[in-house]
């Protein structure tokens, strides 16, 4: 059985977003939201992190730094690209240093709408983004497998 | 050694980390209630501790995985020595190479976050072995002998003669459970300055390793706090678990109080501590025979 779904643990970065996103994303830590009912913990550090919640769009300077993190991440991981920024560029998508939505640096497993995205949604996206962990664990431990066996 | 002694170290070395890992569920929820909040499921900590053992493989430097391997074994043997009923000198001089080998492993990578954590790991070691040597003198000196199983069956409540030197233990505790104010080289809650400190560059099974060391260093701390209500009377023992719960609940509740201190007053305030209450209480006891 995997346990990933019940522990899963986020490292939140900020892309270039204008901080909105960044809000509600610590609001689901409140009392009122309490994520750690899931035992879902903001840790903060990319080799801890099972989920990689990002915000903002992905522009010709945060690019390295979001990849890096994303490196950085112990496998199975998964990417949730938080608001209209990340997951498409939103009002700065035409901007002259913009790139444009999150996955045009890394893949992006869930996409979370919203100008700034609610918390109840992001708590949502997250729901989504475990059972594609799980489904990458189950693969990785397949391929695992395999690779014993030969 | 007794047949008893060899039964309770068997049990610690079995049952440690399930109590430990129980105790860390109760500690989170019970920090989260004093904030307002729901809290995990009491089992989280093994939820975690099991997630993170099928985590992919990432080593910065492949010494890491050997130095808390050395860490763990040395927690367990300290804690083996402890409840087999062995020597207090020798418990704490195991504990102290224990702690050695997890600053070594901080120091294993270069990032910065764990170097600088790893100093101030040392900086705490510095702040809190004195009063640690001094517990031990205290109990040599109220009971004529290191040995843990003398201590349990004095004729009085050791706690009776040795206040100061048990109120100076509970201070180093907060540094040794890692504690708010005195986390200042790790600490489980998110985004200190030095990101999780010592363990920033650990994952996957090492990160799992740390944390059941964890679980049998805070099991053994709090055999220390036992020790002082160890005598052959009867209530002694009820006393002794009592006592147990409400130093952790003190932890708990101070943790959720206080905001984290430098290292400097850390060090300063430890010392002063063990100076006033723990060098205070072994000079009267020294005196009052």
């Amino acid at each position: 059985m995997s346990y990933f779904t019940k522990s899963p643990w986020l490292v939140h970065y900020d892309g270039s977003s204008c901080n909105g996103c960044d809000i509600e994303v610590l609001a689901c830590l409140t009392p009122l939201y309490d994520v750690e009912r899931f035992g879902i913990v903001n840790t903060g550090n990319p080799k801890h992190a099972d989920i990689f919640l990002v915000t903002g769009g992905v522009n010709t300077q945060n690019l390295s730094v979001v990849k890096q993190i994303y490196e950085q991440m112990p496998k199975p991981n998964v990417v949730v690209a938080v608001g209209t920024c990340a997951c498409s560029g939103g009002v700065f998508r035409e901007c002259y240093n913009m790139l444009g939505g999150m996955d045009k640096a890394i893949p992006v497993d869930v996409y979370v709408p919203g100008c700034a995205a609610r918390p109840e949604s992001i708590i949502d996206g997250v729901v989504k983004a475990l059972g594609i962990l799980e489904e990458k664990a189950k693969q990785l431990a397949l391929a695992k497998g395999k690779g014993e066996e030969a | 050694m007794s047949i008893m002694s060899i039964v309770s170290a068997v049990l610690y070395l079995l049952l440690a980390p399930f109590v430990g890992g129980i105790l860390a569920g109760v500690d989170r929820i019970i920090s989260a209630r004093m904030q307002r909040r729901m809290g995990p499921p009491l089992l989280q900590p093994f939820y975690d501790f099991l997630k993170l053992w099928d985590k992919e493989k990432q080593e910065v430097n492949p010494a890491q995985g050997w130095y808390i391997g050395g860490f763990l074994l040395f927690v367990v043997l300290s804690g083996v020595i402890f409840f087999g009923q062995g020597d207090l000198l020798l418990v704490i001089f195991t504990l102290t190479i224990a702690s050695v080998l997890f600053v070594m492993a901080a120091y294993c990578s270069n990032s910065p976050f764990s170097q600088v954590a790893a100093q101030r790991e040392l900086a705490q070691a510095m702040a809190y072995e004195p009063m640690m040597l001094l517990v031990a003198i205290g109990f040599y000196l109220q009971c004529g002998s290191f040995t843990v199983g003398d201590v349990l069956h004095a004729p009085t409540l050791s706690i009776l003669r040795m206040p100061g030197i048990f109120l100076g233990m509970i201070f180093i505790f907060l540094i040794k459970f890692r504690k708010s104010p005195f986390d200042v080289s790790m600490s489980h809650e998110v985004h200190q300055e030095l990101i999780q400190g010592m363990v920033t560059e650990f994952s996957g099974r090492t990160l799992a390793l740390i944390e059941l060391a964890h679980w049998y260093e805070n099991i053994f701390l709090l055999g220390f706090v036992y020790l002082f209500f160890g005598a052959a009377c009867p209530l002694a023992p009820v006393c002794g678990l009592v006592a147990c719960a409400l130093v952790y609940f003190l932890m708990i509740l101070v943790d959720n109080c206080c905001s984290r201190v430098k290292w400097q007053s850390l060090v300063r305030s430890a010392w002063v501590i063990t100076i006033i209450l723990g060098f205070g209480n072994v000079v009267y006891l020294m005196i009052f025979r």
